[in-house]
């Protein structure tokens, strides 16, 4: 791990205020990213994974706030950083593509519009400079008849291919860091297969370090190199992602592996994880993931374990390896079939 | 299984819809959903359908259902001609014939308590007593994973995995013979995914239900289905059981789909056969086999002739795939047209 850092999140914290109450979507939050490689950060619906990632861009709205930590991007604390001096980070050093890329394009503005203006701002190019860099991009991303496309409005396209569109618009001034939030989850299994290989290639090409948002445990193993794995706003492990399938520490993480239905093998029976993911304003005061956990104690019902380091690079947030952890001494040695739920 | 019962049998059925167009509003063309399709399901077992986007599948649930009333075709279930059935015989007939969606937050009424959802259904359909009604709520509450004293609960109060719950208690609040599973556990996490799934498989060895599941998947279906019916553009491509599927595809579209699937273990290395383009429109779909624009194995013969699905030798029984060379590309014979796969490196 002596890898260069692009960029290092610490004790990333961002909450909502609705109604005198404080939500806190991301509740301390850290990780890194070395630089050429990329980072997934897994997790489930409310896990904080999507507020991470817009954090990293200041892109939270009233009446949500970043309300403490850091974001250092090349060195740089991103949130001492103006509202001017991050809107010449955004699409420029750092740029992001979404979900659902029907909502997230102008449907009145035109392809090529919407790619020159990033080019314009960053780049300082004209129209005519600005249309062909653009079909250029266009062409990059695998876009059939580009210079036809520059013309044609959102609509026009298909899910896919809009998503290419964002994609292209992202890479405009080559950014060193792309964040991907769940970029292939509306898209069918064939298209996102031509998606995640378009980003693997690009980011050979150029170089860029990559934040994978995704729920998808497949998409993460073909495409990351370390994982984060969040739950309830919390970071509960970071692993390269060999070591992160091979031998998953945290019990959330084994359990979302063995509630997963596998195409690549026969499976007996799935192990689900037993309850739900705890209300935002009914969070336990030990560990998030205590109440659904198999093998939670008094301790990890009381206190909230800390992200400590457990072998090279690797990080859990759990009593279990801990001097402290007074449960069954054998549940530290990875062995599925004995970490089943009981119901 | 020797003893087969048919519960449900399909024949030729078409689905489409009409574009209306001009001034006048006259049918100026149609959106061929399904397009000539027929497949038979058997009592205690449960058929998935995949596919993707537009391939027709969660259109052939609904027409089951008559929730869209068919083009063309027959559709029997349990020995009755489905499409013959007025309105008021076929609302009774519902009571074998449940579906449950994929949106747990639309499908459910947001101004009535769960028990007042359930109470509805079972109102319907004259399935309990009244007397009685209390007791089958409580103990379908139970039976779903939910306290029966959130009966009295609205749907805003319930998680989505608890919503979805809640649609499967309605469903089987009827005592159904058939459930139709559009997309049933496509919105929900994983953990509670799992959840969801084990307990429709409990209830089919319990109550020897019939699952129709539509998804798209395929590791719910792989966990799922006793058998498999890949659909493209409206038409059937390959049909088999669930292993001759996963570990035999013999269509090139079932090949590419299974190959697409990203596999949760970084250290497997995986062939992708990468498709080229999207999904033509199904308004004028390509002639021919509907998948030879896309197909990394056509010749003129696949733009011309349609392909009927055929059982070859080699293949087990009941499996099916519609392809003229299926045989030629298992033997190596009929190699691909154009460059496409890619191995993988890990």
């Amino acid at each position: 791990m002596s890898d260069e850092k692009i960029l290092e999140v610490k004790d990333l914290r961002t909450s909502f205020f609705i109604e005198g109450n404080e939500i806190k979507a991301v509740d301390g939050v850290t990780f890194d990213v070395p630089k050429g490689k990329t980072l997934g950060i897994v997790g489930e619906s409310g896990s904080g994974k999507s507020i991470s990632a817009l954090s990293i861009l200041q892109l939270i709205d009233s009446p949500g706030e970043i309300v403490g930590g850091e974001i250092n991007f090349k060195g740089q604390n991103l949130l001492d950083y103006s509202e001017a001096q991050m809107r010449k980070v955004r699409g420029n050093q750092i740029s992001m593509i979404f979900q659902e890329p029907m909502t997230s394009l102008n449907p009145v503005y035109t392809i090529g519009q919407q790619i020159r203006e990033a080019l314009k701002i960053h780049r300082g190019l004209d129209k005519k400079d600005g249309t062909e860099k653009s079909v250029e991009l266009l062409e990059l991303v695998g876009i059939p008849s580009p210079r036809k496309r520059v013309t044609q409005y959102p609509f026009e396209l298909s899910g896919g291919m809009r998503q290419r569109v964002m994609i292209a618009m992202a890479l405009a001034c080559n950014p060193e860091l792309l964040i991907a939030d769940e970029p292939t989850t509306a898209l069918d299994v064939t298209i996102q297969a031509q998606i995640l290989e378009l980003i693997k290639e690009l980011q050979e090409e150029m170089g860029m370090s990559v934040v994978m948002i995704t729920h998808d445990l497949g998409v993460v193993a073909e495409t990351c190199d370390y994982v984060a794995v969040m739950y309830c706003g919390k970071v509960v492990e970071y692993a390269d992602v060999k070591t992160l399938f091979k031998n998953p520490r945290h019990p959330y993480t084994v359990g979302l592996l063995n509630s997963l239905p596998r195409s690549d093998v026969d499976q007996e029976e799935l192990i689900p994880i037993k309850g739900t993911v705890p209300a935002p304003h009914e969070m336990p005061d030990g560990c998030r993931f205590a109440p659904r956990c198999p093998f939670a104690t008094d301790l990890c019902h009381s206190e909230l374990p800390s992200l400590d380091d457990v072998g090279e690079g690797e990080q859990v947030r759990c009593w279990i390896y801990t001097d402290e952890w007074d449960g069954d001494p054998e549940v530290k040695v990875y062995e599925p079939e004995k970490r089943t739920s009981e119901d | 299984m020797s003893q087969k019962k048919e519960l449900l049998k399909i024949n030729n059925l078409k689905q489409y819809f009409p574009i209306k167009g001009g001034i006048l509003g006259r049918t100026v063309n149609n959106v061929k959903a399904v397009d000539d399709v027929s497949f038979t399901i058997y009592e205690g077992e449960t058929v998935s359908v995949v596919g993707e986007s537009g391939c027709g599948k969660s259109t052939t649930g609904r027409a089951i259902l008559r929730l869209d009333d068919p083009t063309d075709g027959t559709i029997e279930f349990d020995g009755m001609d489905l499409l013959s059935l007025n309105k008021k015989e076929m609302r009774k007939m519902r009571k074998d014939l449940q579906i449950i969606f994929q949106d747990p937050y639309a499908s459910l009424n947001p101004r009535m308590t769960v028990r007042q959802t359930l109470n509805e259904a079972m109102e319907i359909q004259n399935a309990v007593p009244r007397n009685e009604r209390n007791d089958r709520i409580a103990e379908l509450m139970e039976t779903v994973g939910l306290q029966p004293h959130q009966a009295d609960r609205f749907p805003h109060e319930f998680s989505g995995g608890q919503r979805q719950r809640i649609g499967i208690a309605r469903a089987l609040s009827v005592d159904p013979k058939l459930i139709v599973c559009d997309e049933a556990v496509s919105a929900l996490d994983v953990s509670i995914q799992a959840q969801v799934l084990n307990l429709l498989k409990k209830f089919q060895d319990e109550w020897n239900l019939t699952y129709l599941f539509i998804a798209h998947d395929l590791g719910v279906v792989r966990h799922i289905s006793d058998r498999i019916i890949v659909m493209y553009l409206g038409k059937i491509v390959e049909i088999g059981d669930t292993k001759s599927i996963f570990e035999n595809p013999q269509h090139p579209y079932t090949k590419a789909l299974l190959s697409a699937i990203p596999v949760p273990d970084p250290e497997k290395k995986t062939e992708r056969i990468f498709l080229q383009g999207d999904v033509p429109s199904p308004i004028d779909p390509p002639s021919g086999c509907r998948f030879h624009t896309r197909c990394p194995f056509a010749t003129d013969k696949c733009a011309e002739e349609v392909p009927e699905l055929r059982n070859e030798d080699y293949m087990t029984d009941g499996h099916a795939a519609a392809c003229h060379y299926i045989k030629a590309i298992e033997s190596g014979e009929h190699q691909p047209t154009k460059e496409t796969s890619k191995v993988r490196d890990v």
